[in-house]
């Protein structure tokens, strides 16, 4: 028999130690399987819904798509009914959106990150932002009629619309920057610090470029949502039938301004298809189906540029 | 000036000085920006006010025709019939059963897909998988719900044939598929926000992949996820078009997501688009069902909110 | 930030041309129901005239809210103005003429194969609509002994819907009364597909959609009071024998905004008989008879302001006596 000192474990222990440990090895294994196939699965199920979407809407629409489609109006016959005013008229919102998001969405994510006191005021902003999410997004469409269409005279108008989108996607925004933010490794800040930078200069220097991945992630899950979304458009007044574009800078007579497009009336896709599918006719349900694959066309190819920088910046930038 | 302009070689040559002024500026732009900055975030809070002035001031006109008490215990939503009744439960209980649906749907499947992304998956899968998960958020409102009523119900009603054809349990499965996206993505970069060296520790001591997700990311990560989660509840909860198109607009109180039942932004979007005049009794009523769902988010928002704060870790 | 005068300018030049931009166009909002006849008008004016036509998709509600303020010209509506929407027009000075441009007609539809519901009367839809019925009535058989033991689905719109109030006051004899346990949507192809996927199945829906889907569906005849059974069609909806299932459609313009010449030319536009009975017919509602949008221009030309209706539905209206009342 052995004295043993205590902690150590006796010799003739060991077969226990190994049998053991190999069973609970083996099992921990086991479930490390069983996690990556139910990842798997969480995948195929996400896709197949996606895959099955795109292909309901492919096989009742994509047909219909063609260079008439594409340049007619809406009309009142749904063979010669068309999408130009719709198409154009979503390209201009979602670009006055992001103008508007992006810089207010990211400038409000760095702040509460980075600048902000850790009071009550911070909190309730945080809350705030996260509240926001949940408003309808008919609320933010009542909201822009009373303040934006009547309160600022701007009317119904492509400003108004981008400026209504931007509010519902700014929460998106803000977290993603902030999420973004937060994953910066502590010791890039610290080592700028210690070199004496001023806050906004690491800010700019180092936080911003590190982060632009996750902002830019942030960035097309709020235009993705923002590019669908038809009631709050409706409610601020946007159109089911126009049928003529926003004036193009410096054409006509007399010639319209840089900006007279932003203040034009305006329709968008998914009004369209949200009009085109209620009616009675079997031809307009496959409009709609054909607007429903241009509308997740535009998305993918919106999302593809974001991504494609998205994925340059990380190339450069990851640790 | 840029920064090598402005640090040079003092005029005894033995030391380093910065040129005058230059640090001056730096700080003024410093507490510029700080100021500027500030704007943008305070922005939420004035439209915060700007959505509560507008929920309140309607919902006055309301609350002064219908007790309060009814409006919170009735149990019967009927605010356009000749003897109208104005009890929110059963918009309540909608709205409810779709978002319990939808976090059903979303926290399993979020988490595997996380974990799964951050911890398991190569940087080809995920940077593949990503796009096309952000590409789900891209589908509009109005195509998932037109899916989910034309051909996820029939598909549903073959495996569950007392099924309605409007019914709470598609769109809330739909829901579900809808904020996967923002969860998923937002976790994901928390997730990948915890050190290396935190991991590589924990595979030093022999843990499997999944025992370092659960016991060292995840843990480490859970404000992040946290916070994605509730943007995520908060979007499934103001979801308007899906329920409007899929769940029906018929006010049902019920505990059988198989049946259909209008959920309370259902409700709203159906008087607002709809035929009933403007400034009426029913017109007001959807400010007072939109106050009862700002205050119910935000009790979940604050919830969250300390909850984050615990979890908060710094690395 | 270098030199600011020339975005300045700009600035400046855009500010003064905005306003001249929109100057000419024919501003229409109101019901997804008139939306259809709207949209053709708006088409086939703008094709004409070259001037611009828009038209909103806001409701029959947000319609006369925008139309009441002043800031549309045009607005359709699938039921009469009402007295608080009335008020919102006094208070803002704006008058309004009232034109009924088409008869809608709701039909009660029934799967093909239900062999039993070809003919019905208002007293037995009332039996299954009242709102005594909730939760009661739920099989054929409690409406006609001689209808099989079978579960009763209904389908039908939602209660803001137009359509919906017009059906339970002509059934229900009261606006706004029904029973509330019957699957209700915003949209009539969802009723259509409802009905069209259940034997039992027993809806309500616009005349519209009923033409597209006659496959689909099986149209019932309604008892009229001499005894006669009348199916839903356009030609029964424009003679007036469908009752009391036939409702007008109607189109509120500002009586100033007739002072400007494009409002002018399409409020004729739209009373032009030749235009009338053709664009509503393809959109798939009931045309007036010629004779009667020949009364709704003279209307248009002496600016007669005011309802027929004050403020509530009539069953039955002839759309003559709309037209020359006031």
């Amino acid at each position: 028999m052995m004295t043993t000192a205590p902690g150590l474990v006796p010799s003739n222990a060991v077969p226990f130690v190994n049998g053991d440990v190999r069973r609970a090895i083996g099992r921990s294994q086991r479930i490390d399987i069983v996690f990556a196939a139910g990842g798997l699965f969480a995948l195929i199920i996400a896709f197949g819904l996606l895959f099955t979407l795109l292909a309901d809407l492919a096989t009742d629409g994509l047909g219909r798509i063609d260079y008439d489609f594409l340049t007619d109006f809406p009309s009142r016959r749904p063979a010669g009914a068309g999408m130009l005013s719709a198409w154009v008229g979503t390209s201009l919102v979602m670009l006055v959106t992001a103008v508007l998001a992006m810089p207010l969405g990211v400038a409000a994510g760095l702040y509460l990150e980075e600048y902000a006191p850790k009071n009550w005021v911070t909190a309730l902003i945080e809350i705030n932002v996260s509240n926001l999410a949940g408003v309808p997004s008919i609320v933010y469409g009542l909201l822009a009629l009373g303040f934006f269409v009547y309160g600022l005279g701007l009317g119904q108008s492509i400003l108004v619309a981008g400026m209504v989108l931007a509010l519902l996607i700014l929460p998106v925004v803000i977290v993603a920057t902030r999420e973004a933010v937060r994953s910066i490794p502590r010791e890039m800040k610290e080592g700028a610090y210690a070199l004496g930078a001023e806050e906004w200069q690491v800010m700019w220097h180092y936080i911003l470029p590190f982060a632009r991945p996750g902002i830019l992630t942030g960035a097309i899950i709020g235009l993705s949502r923002a590019i669908g979304e038809a009631a709050p458009l409706i409610t601020i007044g946007a159109l089911a039938f126009i049928a003529f574009l926003p004036p193009v800078p410096f054409t006509g007579d007399p010639p319209a301004g840089l900006f007279d497009w932003l203040m034009s009336d305006f329709t968008v896709m998914p009004i369209q298809m949200f009009n085109w599918i209620s009616r009675p006719q079997a031809g307009f349900h496959i409009n709609a189906a054909a607007t429903g694959v241009l509308l997740m066309a535009m998305t993918l190819a919106m999302n593809a540029v974001a991504i494609l920088i998205r994925f340059r910046l990380r190339r450069h930038s990851r640790t | 000036m840029e920064i090598h302009e402005a640090v040079g070689l003092g005029p005894t040559r033995q030391a380093w000085t910065v040129a005058p002024g230059y640090l001056a500026k730096r700080r003024a732009l410093d507490r510029v920006m700080r100021v500027a900055l500030f704007f943008p975030a305070a922005l939420s809070v004035f439209v915060t006010t700007a959505i509560v002035f507008i929920l309140v001031s309607e919902s006055w006109g309301f609350f002064a025709k219908v007790p309060l008490i009814e409006f919170l215990t009735d149990t019967q939503w009927t605010p356009v019939f000749a003897q109208p009744r104005f009890g929110i439960l059963p918009l309540l209980t909608a709205t409810f059963w779709t978002t319990g649906i939808a976090l059903a749907v979303a926290l399993p499947l979020g988490a595997l897909l996380m974990i799964y992304l951050s911890e398991y998956a190569s940087k080809a899968v995920r940077e593949t998988v990503k796009p096309v998960l952000e590409l789900l958020a891209g589908v509009p409102t109005v195509v998932y719900g037109y899916f989910a009523l034309l051909f996820l119900t029939p598909l549903l009603q073959t495996l569950i044939p007392e099924l309605g054809g409007l019914n709470l349990l598609v769109p809330g499965i739909v829901l579900g598929i809808m904020i996967l996206p923002t969860v998923v993505s937002i976790s994901e970069d928390a997730m990948r926000a915890v050190p290396a060296s935190l991991r590589e520790g924990g595979y030093a001591l022999g843990m499997t992949r999944w025992q370092v997700a659960l016991r060292v990311v995840v843990p480490g990560a859970l404000s992040g996820i946290i916070a994605a989660y509730l943007l995520g509840m908060s979007r499934a909860i103001g979801e308007t078009m899906v329920l409007a198109i899929a769940a029906g607009q018929n006010p049902n109180l019920t505990a059988n997501p198989l049946e259909g039942a209008a959920t309370i932004t259902a409700y709203i979007v159906q008087m607002s688009l709809g035929d009933l005049p403007h400034g009426s009794l029913e017109y007001q009523s959807i400010f007072a069902v939109g106050l009862a769902l700002f205050v119910i988010t935000l009790l979940f928002n604050v919830a969250g909110f300390f909850l984050q704060r615990r979890f908060r870790e710094a690395y | 930030m270098n030199n600011p005068l020339p975005i300045a300018a700009l600035l400046l030049t855009t500010a003064a041309s905005i306003n001249t931009v929109w100057a000419e166009t024919v501003q229409v909002d109101g019901s997804s129901t008139v939306f259809p006849i709207s949209e053709a008008y708006a088409e086939e004016f703008q094709k004409q005239t070259r001037i611009k036509v828009t038209v909103g998709l806001s409701g029959t509600g947000g319609g006369f809210k925008k139309f009441c303020r002043g800031d549309i010209d045009v607005t359709g509506a699938s039921r009469p103005i009402r007295d608080v929407e009335m008020k919102l027009c006094t208070e803002n000075k704006v008058e309004f003429i009232e034109l009924p441009v088409a008869v809608d007609g709701l039909a009660n539809v029934v799967h093909p194969s239900n062999t039993w519901a070809s003919c019905m009367t208002v007293e037995e839809l009332k039996k299954i609509w009242e709102p005594a019925a909730q939760g009661k009535i739920t099989n054929w058989k409690q409406v006609r002994s001689s209808f099989p033991d079978a579960p009763l689905k209904l389908f039908g719109a939602g209660t803001d819907s137009g359509t919906y109030d017009y059906y339970t006051f002509a059934i229900n004899g009261k606006e706004h009364e029904s029973r509330g346990d019957y699957s209700a949507t915003e949209d009539d192809n969802v009723t259509v597909q409802g009905v069209a996927n259940d034997k039992n199945a027993l809806g309500f829906m616009g005349l519209a959609y009923v033409e597209e889907n006659r496959g689909k569906l099986k149209t019932v005849a309604i008892k009229q009071a001499d005894g006669k059974c009348v199916q839903p069609t356009i030609e029964t909806a424009q003679n007036a024998t469908y009752q009391p299932l036939t409702r007008p459609l109607f189109m509120y313009v500002n009586k100033k905004s007739l002072d400007k010449p494009e409002v002018q030319k399409y409020a004729d536009f739209m009373m032009t008989a030749k235009n009338g009975t053709k664009l509503v017919r393809e959109v798939g509602y009931v045309p007036l008879p010629a004779k009667a949008f020949e009364l709704g221009k003279k209307k248009v030309a002496a600016r007669k302001t005011g309802t027929y209706f004050e403020g509530g539905s009539k069953v039955g209206v002839k759309i003559e006596d709309l037209l020359k009342a006031n």
